[in-house]
């Protein structure tokens, strides 16, 4: 099926008297506004999840993506020698930027959220931990193993790719059914205006008679039923997409610890994709529309 | 102005129409006659273009039907104004637009038109009515509606289906003096019908020809018409 932009353009041009032709069409038309309403409502939930999957994916390959940490679990007596072995390997590791050995207060804030602040921090035999800041190319995790095996044994190197690769896959992933979840809305949204169109169209079938006896071309009679659906579609997606971000208003905020359920807010150009979803749903409808009216027209012919 | 040259048709496998050759000239009167079912409105559908022949050759205006598109055959029937039995009228609009509605759909301008349309809906007696629903008219009023909607396009030529099939003897003769007062004015004229009063009271008053479907073919009627 060609397209023909000048003839779409025509189709979507008001014409108060074209469209007085075709009768109220009742239940067909509230159809299109229900289900353009209820799945720009969804639209906006599923663009929300996906926005927000994509910026916990990003804050955590951002955050995560040049720090190592270094483990060195050594008996009480050797801890201070192998930190300062393991440092000295660190400094003189290509890809290596810093590397700095945490204070026990730091290591007892890490501790603070899982064991509680009244923790006897200096009973407890806790490993030491040196935190590594690696430049934008990175440093070689498998020959530095190798070097701390002979010089500061007792090290452990935690790259966190083993458990950030995951975490960063399932948020991509998250984004990726968003975006899914959007697409498969605008083909249901697509299939009921089709239905909705088909009917109204098929039960008009003798005013399209009508207009065909008096030399109206299908063009004509095709706008009549693109445009009223299309408009219907398009109001019923305003009001969605508007009862969506008041619902997204309403969900409670996470604040710091927000993840991807406690952070379903829209930002910044997340508000661009909001703001196209009614026309796109008016689009959607059109098209739509438009398939029903010519597949119609020509069964009429 | 309308020719069928050797023209069939045929539908779900049986030929309706056969051999069938009529050259329609300008300002003529033609009657098409025959009985219920001899493919009549079949005959008036394929002179206008609403059906396509099976064979031979339809020409409306000196143009082939089969290689025009479907918009080309919707501009040319606006030369073409055609009444039928039952009307058809867009039953949520007034008599008004649905007499308007081929300037609507030719995209002519309302208001050059509304002088028009009042002198049109007073000629076929109208006026009063111009706002009802067609639903509310009564039988001759359908059809006089339907006879002005067919001819504000000032169109060359009018085929009427059975257009007293529905009214009484006096409104029948009044649609016709309507038609033969177009006829006059030069507007060539085919209307298919049984009523053969219709054909008689016709002949007294213009110069007709009569056509009749017999056996699927066309052939001149009868001197007893």
């Amino acid at each position: 099926m060609k397209f023909d932009l000048r003839a779409a353009a025509r189709m979507l041009q008001f014409d108060e008297r074209a469209d007085r032709v075709v009768p109220p069409t009742g239940f067909t038309a509230r159809l299109t506004l229900f289900s353009a309403f209820a799945m720009s409502f969804l639209a906006v939930f599923a663009l929300a999840l996906s926005l927000a999957a994509g910026r916990v994916a990003d804050r955590w390959g951002n955050e995560l993506a040049q720090a190592s940490t270094l483990r060195i679990s050594a008996p009480a007596g050797e801890v201070a020698t192998q930190t300062e072995a393991a440092l000295r390997v660190l400094r003189t590791t290509p890809g290596i930027v810093d590397a700095r050995a945490l204070t026990p207060e730091e290591q007892r804030d890490l501790l603070i959220p899982w064991l509680g602040a009244d923790l006897p921090i200096d009973d407890l035999p806790l490993p030491q931990l040196i935190d590594i800041l690696e430049t934008d190319t990175g440093y070689d995790a498998a020959g530095l193993r190798l070097r701390l095996a002979a010089e500061a044994p007792a090290a452990v190197l935690d790259d966190h790719a083993r458990w950030r690769r995951p975490l960063i896959d399932a948020a991509s992933r998250l984004r990726l059914l968003g975006w899914a979840s959007i697409l498969l809305i605008a083909t249901a949204t697509a299939a009921m205006v089709t239905l909705a169109a088909n009917a109204a169209l098929a039960a008009n079938a003798q005013v399209i008679a009508v207009l065909r006896l008096v030399g109206a071309k299908d063009t004509y009679i095709a706008s009549a039923f693109v445009r009223r659906f299309a408009l219907r579609a398009l109001t019923g997606a305003a009001f969605g997409t508007l009862t969506g971000i008041i619902a997204l208003v309403l969900v409670p905020s996470g604040n710091d610890t927000a993840g991807v359920l406690t952070d379903l807010s829209i930002q910044g150009i997340g508000w661009v994709w909001v703001i196209l979803i009614p026309p796109l749903s008016g689009l959607v409808a059109f098209v739509a529309t438009r398939y029903a009216a010519r597949r119609v027209l020509e069964e009429l012919a | 102005m309308i020719e069928l040259e050797n023209v069939a048709y045929s539908y779900g496998g049986g030929e309706l129409l056969t051999d069938m050759t009529l050259n329609v000239a300008p300002g003529s009167f033609h009657f098409l006659t025959g009985p219920s079912g001899s493919g009549k409105t079949t005959f008036l559908k394929l002179c206008y273009g609403a059906l396509q022949a099976t064979a031979g050759h339809v020409r409306l205006f000196d143009r082939d039907v089969r290689g025009l598109s479907r918009d080309d055959v919707a501009i040319l029937r606006r030369k073409i104004g055609v009444v039928h039995q039952d009307c058809q009228f867009l039953d949520h609009l007034p008599v008004t637009e649905n007499v308007a509605l081929p300037l609507a759909v030719s995209g002519q301008e309302p208001d050059a038109a509304d002088a028009n349309l009042r002198e049109l809906l007073a000629w076929v007696g109208l006026s009063a009515r111009a706002n009802a629903l067609p639903p509310e008219l009564s039988g001759g009023e359908r059809q006089r509606a339907a006879l002005a909607r067919a001819v504000i396009m000032s169109p060359d030529v009018i085929l009427a289906d059975e257009p007293t099939g529905n009214i009484d003897w006096e409104m029948s003769q009044r649609l016709l003096t309507l038609l033969v007062e177009l006829n006059r004015m030069g507007k060539t004229i085919l209307i298919a019908t049984h009523d053969l009063g219709l054909i008689r009271a016709a002949k007294a008053q213009v110069q007709t020809r009569v056509l009749r479907i017999s056996n699927r073919r066309l052939q001149m009627a009868g001197a007893d018409l």
